[in-house]
C-alpha cells in the first residue's frame, strides 16, 4: 500500500490522521529489523500520553522494544486483535497491524513529523 | 520442542515417558519390615491420590543411557568452544567440583550450630575478604544468589543510603549499552531509569551526563568494561560528575574478568559493585543457575549490606571465631535464604586460591589477548562498529552479510553446525545485527584458530551460498526451531495421549 499519506518518527512509528484521530503503528522497516513479533502490550483506553511517552511495548524473538507516542493525545481504541495475532505487525504493518487509535490534542503537532520521503531517507542513513 | 523439524537421518531421543514400559524396575525394595499403614487413615481421604502418578518405568541402564544421550546432544563448555559474550563461559576446573563435593560441605545443614560449621563460615569470611581485596571494596556480603539479585541488593543499598540522608532520590542513570537487568533492578528498587546515550566510541557520553545529573540522581550503574568490550576510559570524570551531585556510582561486575589483578574498582571511585562468581570465578552456569552475586561496598555503605555478613572475632568465644553477623540495624535485610548459594562460593574460593594474585592477573591478560586476537582476525570479514583494542569481548555486526540476506541469527545458527556455541546476538541493542564474542582466557590458540576458520567460512558462504547459512543448522539433532511458536505456545510438559 502507499505510505504517502502517513507521517513518521525517527523511532519508526507511523501515524495516519483520520479526522481528529490518528492510527499509530510500527513501520515496515522496523518490523523487519525486529523480526517475528510474539507479544504486544497495549495501553488502557482513556490513557493520556505526551509526545515521546511509551505507548506500547513490543516483544520480538530478538528483543523487547518500546513504541513511543508520536504526538500527545488520548488513547481511544487499541487493536485487540494483536493479543492473539501479534504477527499482524509483521504481515500488515500499515493495515491490520495498527496498534493504537489516538485522539490528537493538537492537530498541528502532526506537521512536525516526517513525511514518507523523509522517512525513507532516514532509514537509508 | 514445538516446531522442531524432524530429521530422518538423525535419531531424536524420545522423552523418558515414551521409553517407559509397564512393570520395568530400576530398583527393587526389600520386603517391608514394619507394619503397613493406610495413608488415608493418617492424612484423610481428601489428601490421598486416587491413583498412582504416571511415573516412567525403566531399568537403571535405560535411565543412564537416556540421560547420557541427552547430554551428548547438548553443547557445553566441556564439549566445545562457547563464545557467549558477556556471559564469561570459561572452563570450570574440575578441582573446584572435587572440593565442592567434600562431605563436610555437602552434608552441612544450613541451620547447623555455628560451633559445628566453623570451616564453612571461615571459607565464606575468607572468600568475602578476597573479593574485597580484588575489588578494592571495604566489605562484601555473599547473600545475593545471582547477578541481578546483587544489582537489586545494590540498588536497595543506594536507596537506604539516600533515605538515611533525608531523601531517597528518584532517578538512576544507565547507559544504553547496559544489560537489561540494570533498568529492571533499579525499577524494582523504586527508581526511574534515565538512559544515557553512548558516544561514537561506544562509551558514555560525558557531556550528556553532565547535563542530565541533578539532585534527584541517586546513582549511575556502569558496566566497565561495557558490553561493547570497551573500557570506559573517562570513568574518573564520570564518577566525579555523579559524586558532584551526591549520587553513588555502582559497578555492574559482569565484566570483571577483564580487570582481575589490574584494576580495583574501589580505587577508581566506585562506591559499590556486584560480582558474578559464576562468571568471573569459574563456577558453572547456564540453564538457570545456581549463581552467586555477592555485593561489595566501600566504607560509607557497609551499614546497609544485606545480612548476615560472615564476621570474624577471635575473642568472641572459644571455637566460634567465625559467625554470621546479624547485628546490623541499618542492613537492607536478607535477600536469600540462609547464607546464599554456598557450594558456588566453595568453587569460587577454590578458584581464587588455586590461581593466587598473579594467576588472577594472568586470567585477565589472557582473556584480553584472546579477544583481541579474534577481533583482529575477524574484522576483515565482519563489520566492526567500534574500532580499536577491545577488552575481554567485542561486538561484530553481520551488516555486510545482511546484503546477501544473511542475518546475525543465521550466522549464530550456522556456527552450531561446526560444533561452536552461538555467540550472544542482537545485544547490545545499539549495534544492529550484533554478534557479541567473548572467548575467555581458557581457550588455546588452536581452538581460537578453529573458530576463526569457521567464522571466515561462514562469511564466504554468506556470499556464495547464503541458503546454507539461512537454512542452518543442518548437522544438529534438530534443525532450526520455530522461535515464535516456542515463545507463544511454550509447552514443556509431556502428557500421554
Amino acid at each position: 500500500m502507499s505510505t504517502q499519506d502517513l507521517r513518521f518518527t525517527q523511532s519508526h512509528e507511523w501515524l495516519k490522521m483520520e479526522g481528529a484521530e490518528a492510527l499509530i503503528g510500527l513501520t515496515d522497516y522496523a518490523q523487519g529489523e525486529l523480526g517475528d513479533i510474539v507479544f504486544v502490550e497495549l495501553p488502557a483506553v482513556g490513557t493520556h500520553v505526551d509526545a515521546g511517552d511509551v505507548l506500547t511495548t513490543v516483544e520480538s524473538v530478538k528483543s523487547v522494544s518500546e513504541i513511543y507516542a508520536p504526538v500527545a493525545g488520548e488513547v481511544m481504541d487499541v487493536n485487540v486483535a494483536l493479543d492473539d495475532n501479534p504477527d499482524l505487525i509483521n504481515s500488515a504493518p500499515y493495515a491490520e497491524g495498527w496498534m493504537v487509535r489516538l485522539r490528537v490534542d493538537d492537530a498541528s503537532s502532526v506537521d512536525s513529523l516526517m513525511t514518507a520521503d523523509d522517512y525513507e531517507e532516514h532509514t537509508k542513513g | 520442542m514445538s516446531g522442531a523439524t524432524e530429521r530422518p537421518d538423525l535419531v531424536v531421543e524420545p522423552t523418558i515417558f515414551e521409553l517407559s514400559s509397564p512393570g520395568r524396575r530400576g530398583y527393587s525394595f526389600p520386603p517391608l519390615d514394619v507394619p503397613p499403614v493406610d495413608p488415608v487413615e493418617i492424612f484423610g481421604e481428601d489428601q490421598v491420590r486416587g491413583e498412582a502418578p504416571d511415573f516412567p518405568e525403566l531399568t537403571e541402564p535405560e535411565v543412564v543411557r537416556h540421560f547420557t544421550r541427552l547430554a551428548e546432544m547438548n553443547h557445553h563448555v566441556d564439549r566445545g568452544f562457547y563464545p557467549l559474550g558477556s556471559c564469561t563461559m570459561k572452563y570450570n576446573p574440575k578441582v573446584n567440583e572435587d572440593v565442592a563435593q567434600l562431605p563436610g560441605f555437602t552434608r552441612l545443614h544450613p541451620e547447623a550450630d555455628e560451633a559445628h560449621s566453623q570451616g564453612a563460615l571461615a571459607l565464606m569470611h575468607n572468600l568475602a575478604t578476597h573479593l574485597a581485596a580484588i575489588s578494592g571494596m571495604d566489605e562484601v556480603s555473599l547473600q545475593p544468589p545471582a547477578g541481578a539479585s546483587g544489582e537489586l541488593a545494590g540498588m536497595l543499598i543506594v536507596r537506604a543510603y539516600h533515605t538515611d540522608r533525608g531523601n531517597p532520590r528518584s532517578k538512576v542513570i544507565v547507559p544504553d549499552s547496559a544489560h537489561g537487568t540494570n533498568p529492571a533492578s533499579l525499577t524494582l528498587a523504586g527508581y526511574e531509569a534515565v538512559e544515557i546515550k553512548s558516544d561514537s566510541s561506544g562509551r558514555v557520553d560525558v557531556d550528556e551526563l553532565r547535563r542530565i545529573v541533578d539532585s534527584e540522581t541517586a546513582a549511575i550503574m556502569i558496566t566497565n568494561p561495557n558490553t561493547l568490550g570497551v573500557f570506559e576510559s573517562r570513568i574518573a570524570e564520570i564518577i566525579e560528575i555523579v559524586h558532584g551531585v551526591g549520587g553513588l556510582v555502582y559497578m555492574d561486575g559482569a565484566n570483571l574478568n577483564a580487570l582481575l589483578g589490574i584494576v580495583r574498582p574501589g580505587e577508581i571511585g566506585f562506591d559499590l559493585m556486584h560480582f558474578n562468581l559464576h562468571k568471573t570465578f569459574s563456577s558453572p552456569h547456564g540453564g538457570g543457575g545456581p549463581g552467586s552475586g555477592p555485593i561489595g561496598v566501600t566504607s560509607k555503605l557497609v551499614d546497609y549490606l544485606p545480612y548476615p555478613v560472615i564476621a570474624r572475632d577471635e575473642a568472641r568465644s572459644r571455637g566460634v571465631e567465625y559467625y554470621p553477623d546479624y547485628e546490623r540495624p541499618k542492613s537492607i535485610g536478607k535477600v536469600h535464604g540462609v547464607y546464599g548459594n554456598f557450594l558456588v562460593m566453595v568453587k569460587a574460593y577454590a578458584y581464587i586460591l588455586t590461581l593466587g594474585p598473579g594467576g588472577l592477573r594472568r586470567v585477565a591478560e589472557n582473556a584480553l589477548l584472546n579477544a583481541n586476537y579474534l577481533q583482529r582476525k575477524l574484522e576483515g570479514h565482519y563489520e566492526l562498529p567500534f574500532k580499536g583494542y577491545c577488552q575481554h569481548e567485542f561486538v561484530l555486526s553481520a551488516s555486510r552479510q545482511k546484503e546477501y540476506g544473511v542475518k546475525a541469527l543465521d550466522v549464530a545458527k550456522r556456527l552450531l553446525d561446526f560444533g561452536v556455541h552461538a555467540p550472544t546476538v542482537y545485544f547490545p541493542l545499539i549495534v544492529s545485527e550484533a554478534l557479541m564474542i567473548e572467548p575467555t582466557e581458557t581457550e588455546s590458540k588452536r581452538s581460537l584458530d578453529h573458530f576463526i576458520r569457521v567464522m571466515i567460512d561462514i562469511a564466504r558462504e554468506s556470499e556464495s551460498n547464503p541458503e546454507i547459512v539461512t537454512g542452518a543448522p543442518s548437522r544438529t539433532p534438530v534443525s532450526r526451531l520455530d522461535e515464535v511458536r516456542a515463545s507463544k505456545d511454550l509447552d514443556v510438559s509431556w502428557r500421554r495421549r
